[in-house]
């Protein structure tokens, strides 16, 4: 929480997007600040992931802004957002399965960084997430869905990015696991050397998302129908038994 | 006569998948100017492609009889690239399949044909229509076989094994050179008109058959005979069941329809219809030689599907048509800016090519497609949802 | 005996230059799930600018080169200005785009070259080497055939192995979408990929050339068999590709040298459909069941 809000790293304003005649956002404002978690929460089917993919310049917007820092993505190609600094890690993980765990992480550090700095920041995720030191040349389909996950936010950190959007992280992961990740995912956060990283995390599962998260968003067919810190939507037991199924 | 739509309520108790929906959005017959003409129409629907095919007839009669041997004989080309279409169609644009082997099935009717006549026209010794029906039969027994293999594959696999059928097929005929003539090929003696048909025909017209306007008679008689049985099985069970595994083989399985059976039957059928051309190609060129289906026969083939609009017969008329018609002119084109005969007969062919590129990008719906896009905008209708091309 | 050596032999050089058509058509279904049936027909438009160059004086070198280089132009403009709008659409759309651009090349090389037979140099002696007083029907020229295709296929393990460049396309061809989201300019890498497999064509096209006559359909019976080696190695994988190109070289050559050569394409059909129905993943992959 160093940053002031007026620094914010992501903002998003009034974006709408559909899919042929299914609006899937409509007007969604939220804002995903520096050394903070914002956690987007909301039933299946609320618009969670058509945010991420058009933040992320997957889906266009119908009507809306998607700024970073003071420079406006909006329906820039994705590749292009990438570059800016904006990390996707798409639903159902998005690890090329047919390369192996250290060209997932060479194909990362492409983005922007020396021949030298490459190596150093891959050794970097070998050091966080050891299991992938050990199958550094296995090919990534040999890998558990804990590894997967490691592999696919290893590989979303080598492209040293300012935003990180995860898209169910926890999905199919078994508890310990996915407290593994999110402690990880906070202490990254609150890392004085990475301090400028911006996390919007995208989760059904509420609860555990709401532990770590700093502020949460609700999203509810396409609007957003809350916005407060963690603590305030945990406590608010009308909107979590409407919206969050706990 | 591809543009009636079904009555709803058949589509759904026929078939009863997915499909059903989009093609039951079709608008219903509305009160209108042609409301006193459509009452007077036979109610089954076989009766009125046969009124139809009918008025084909009175059409081709008069068109023959009225234009010169030249355009005769281009009516008679264009019969066999039609008869082959509208299979080709069926098979494309109803099931879903592509074949790049049309013009190797044409062979075998034309070959097939070709054994039977014989290179003089004494020796024959069966009469036309059975020589064309045995060349269906034959052809439709090797579009089993091929049709049993094309069942199992899709897409591009399935253009590029009816490919390798196009490359190897003329290799048969030369290997075989001792009954199939080689490079050569067969020379078929062109069956002279019956008496009873010049005479007919003189009846009618008071003008003379000769050989050419008889061999323009049997091809377009064919054509419309194929037509008439297309057009059936199309508003029929059979192709709406086809219609249904070309858009969505999932819903089809569920549905209970078998996939493979029915698309060897698809294939045979369109086979068949390929061996029938074949037949009226024999006839009318008088040769069957390898060199007389390239992949390039094939090609046109598509080329006359693809421009017309896949799936719809009017379009494969309409695509044979402009093959058939346009040719000259484009290799007049050829001639007068400066080439050869030999290089100017290629700018056809090369018009093909730059064609199915430009259908593709520009209007995958071909030619009835934008047609029926513009009828719908000038009507101030969205064009409905059941385009005919295929996914 | 000594014909089993020689067809053997014949087979190999040929099994090489399918080779290389099979691979250009894996590198461009791996990236962008289109067979290019136009392949054959870029690879002879690429033979006929050689030989027009060679005609003119040129040396066969040059030919050569600038063959490769118009292979690796025309691929990219293909791509880009009419593959492109037809990439992920129906299949049977980009189907269609490849057999027109096919008619269309084959039409165009007979306008601007001619459509007859003619005769297109070897590099090499075309004579067979002798070996204990026989002789045999493998030549200087086929061992450059071979050469060649071995070194395009190292620099392409070597592309695709060791540099950036190359694992951004590998990506690319397997996930567009993660590809983009980690920065990767897919479209430039789908344009190369379609320019590599050109050059690899052409290559093919002007290798087969050499010491034969040309004609604009030469290589229609060529890209059949392309396609059947690059099925039986599994469409997905180069060196299946390979295996593939060298197994239907050996096969084919065999069947011309003991049945009759006008059955070669007979019987490169009945391995295609033989392979598709009993195994449709391919002799050489270990991919789960495909969909064919
Ligand atoms: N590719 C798509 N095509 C059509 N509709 C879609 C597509 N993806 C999502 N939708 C619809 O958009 C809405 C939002 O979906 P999504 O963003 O996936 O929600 P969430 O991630 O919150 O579950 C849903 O109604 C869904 O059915
Ligand atoms: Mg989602």
């Amino acid at each position: 929480m160093s940053a002031p809000a007026t620094t914010a790293a992501l903002q998003v304003r009034g974006l709408s997007a559909s899919y042929g005649p299914v609006t899937a956002l409509d007007g969604v404002d939220v804002t995903a600040e520096p050394g903070r978690i914002t956690a987007v929460l909301g039933a299946n089917g609320a618009g969670k992931t058509t945010l991420l993919r058009t933040i992320s310049g997957l889906v266009r917007p119908t009507a809306g802004q998607v700024l970073l820092g003071d420079r406006d993505l909006t329906r820039a190609p994705a590749e292009t957002i990438a570059r800016a600094g904006v990390a996707h890690v798409p639903e159902g993980r998005g690890v090329i399965t047919e390369l192996t765990v250290e060209e997932n992480l060479r194909l990362g550090a492409l983005l922007g960084s020396s021949r030298k700095r490459t190596r150093h920041v891959i050794d970097d995720v070998y050091a966080m997430f050891p299991p992938l030191a050990e199958r550094r040349a296995r090919h990534a389909h040999t890998l558990s869905g804990g590894e997967r996950q490691m592999l696919v936010i290893g590989r979303a950190l080598v492209t040293g990015p300012d935003v990180l959007l995860l898209d169910e992280p926890s999905l199919g992961l078994a508890p310990r696991i996915v407290a593994q990740i999110f402690g990880l995912l906070r202490e990254l956060v609150d890392d004085a050397a990475s301090g400028r990283l911006s996390v919007l995390l995208v989760e059904q599962n509420a609860r555990s998302a709401l532990s770590i998260a700093d502020v949460g968003v609700v999203l509810n067919l396409g609007r957003v129908v809350a916005t407060d810190s963690a603590a305030a939507l945990a406590a608010d037991d009308g909107l979590r038994h409407a919206y969050l199924g706990f | 006569m591809t543009q009636q739509a079904d009555t709803p309520q058949d589509t759904e108790k026929d078939t009863g998948q997915p499909a059903a929906p989009a093609r039951a959005a079709a608008p219903a017959p509305r009160p209108g100017r042609f409301d006193a003409v459509r009452r007077r129409l036979p109610k089954s629907t076989f009766a009125r492609h046969a009124l139809a095919a009918l008025g084909g007839l009175v059409v081709v009669f008069l068109v023959l009889e009225l234009t010169n041997p030249f355009r005769n004989s281009q009516f008679a080309t264009m019969s066999y690239y039609a008869i082959a279409a509208v299979g080709l169609t069926t098979l494309t644009g109803l099931n879903g399949q592509i074949s790049l082997g049309h013009g190797a099935l044409m062979a075998v009717g034309a070959y097939t044909t070709g054994l039977l006549l014989g290179p003089d026209a004494d020796g024959a010794a069966l009469p036309l229509p059975i020589v064309m029906l045995v060349a269906m039969a034959v052809t439709a027994v090797v579009g089993v076989v091929v049709g049993a293999a094309a069942a199992r594959l899709h897409g591009p696999y399935l253009a590029g094994a009816t490919l390798a059928l196009a490359v190897a097929l003329p290799g048969l005929a030369i290997y075989f050179d001792e009954w199939l003539g080689g490079e050569q090929g067969l020379r078929i003696a062109a069956p002279r008109p019956p008496d009873w048909f010049s005479d007919a025909v003189y009846f009618l017209s008071a003008n003379e058959t000769p050989g050419v306007k008889y061999l323009a008679y049997v091809g377009w008689i064919t054509l419309l005979v194929v037509l008439l049985l297309m057009a059936n099985l199309k508003r029929g069970r059979v192709g709406r069941v086809w219609q249904a595994v070309r858009d969505d083989e999932v819903a089809a399985e569920l549905a209970g329809i078998r996939l493979g059976r029915t698309r060897v039957i698809a294939f045979v059928v369109s086979a068949a219809c390929a061996g029938l051309a074949g037949a009226v190609l024999a006839v009318v060129v008088r040769l069957a030689a390898p060199s007389g289906f390239t992949i390039v026969l094939s090609l046109s083939l598509l080329t006359a599907v693809v421009l017309g609009g896949l799936g719809s017969f009017t379009g494969a008329l309409l695509g044979s048509a402009l093959l058939v018609f346009l040719t000259p002119t484009v290799t007049n084109l050829g001639t007068s800016l400066g080439l050869d005969a030999t290089a100017a007969a290629e700018v056809a062919p090369f018009v093909y090519g730059v064609v199915l590129v430009l259908v593709m990008l520009l209007a995958p719906a071909g030619a009835v497609g934008v047609l029926r896009k513009l009828w719908h905008r000038t009507r101030g209708n969205h064009p409905g949802s059941s385009t005919r091309r295929s996914a | 005996m000594q014909q089993f050596l020689n067809v053997t032999l014949t087979g190999l050089a040929q099994g090489a230059v399918y080779s290389a058509i099979a691979l250009a058509l894996v590198l461009i279904w791996r990236s962008t799930r289109i067979v290019n049936f136009a392949q054959g027909a870029m690879a002879m438009f690429t033979t006929y600018i050689a030989l027009s160059l060679i005609e003119a004086g040129q040396s066969y070198w040059v030919g050569l080169l600038v063959a490769l280089v118009s292979g690796l132009v025309l691929g990219a403009l293909v791509e880009r200005v009419v593959v492109r709008p037809v990439e992920g659409g129906p299949e049977l759309n980009a189907v269609i785009v490849t057999l027109g651009l096919f008619v269309g090349f084959q039409a165009l090389a007979a306008i601007l070259f001619g459509s007859t037979f003619v005769s297109f140099p070897a590099p090499f002696d075309l004579r067979g080497f002798t070996v204990g007083g026989v002789n045999i029907a493998f030549t200087p020229n086929s061992i450059f055939v071979i050469a060649a295709v071995v070194v395009v296929m190292l620099a392409l393990v070597a592309l695709f192995r060791f540099t950036n460049l190359g694992l951004q396309m590998r990506a690319s061809a397997f996930s567009q979408e993660v590809s983009r989201l980690l920065g990767v300019r897919v479209g430039a890498m789908l344009t190369l990929g379609w320019a590599l497999a050109a050059v690899v064509g052409s290559l093919a096209g002007v290798l087969i050339a050499g010491g034969n006559l040309v004609s604009p359909n030469y290589m229609d019976a060529v890209v059949v068999f392309g396609f059947v080696a690059a099925v039986l190695g599994g469409l997905e994988s180069p060196g299946g590709a390979v295996v593939g190109g060298l197994t239907i070289g050996l096969l084919l050559s065999y069947v011309s040298g003991y049945l009759g050569s006008e059955l070669v394409a007979l019987a490169a059909l009945v391995i295609l459909v033989a392979v598709l129905l009993v195994r449709p993943q391919g002799l050489f992959s270990h991919a789960a069941a495909r969909r064919v």
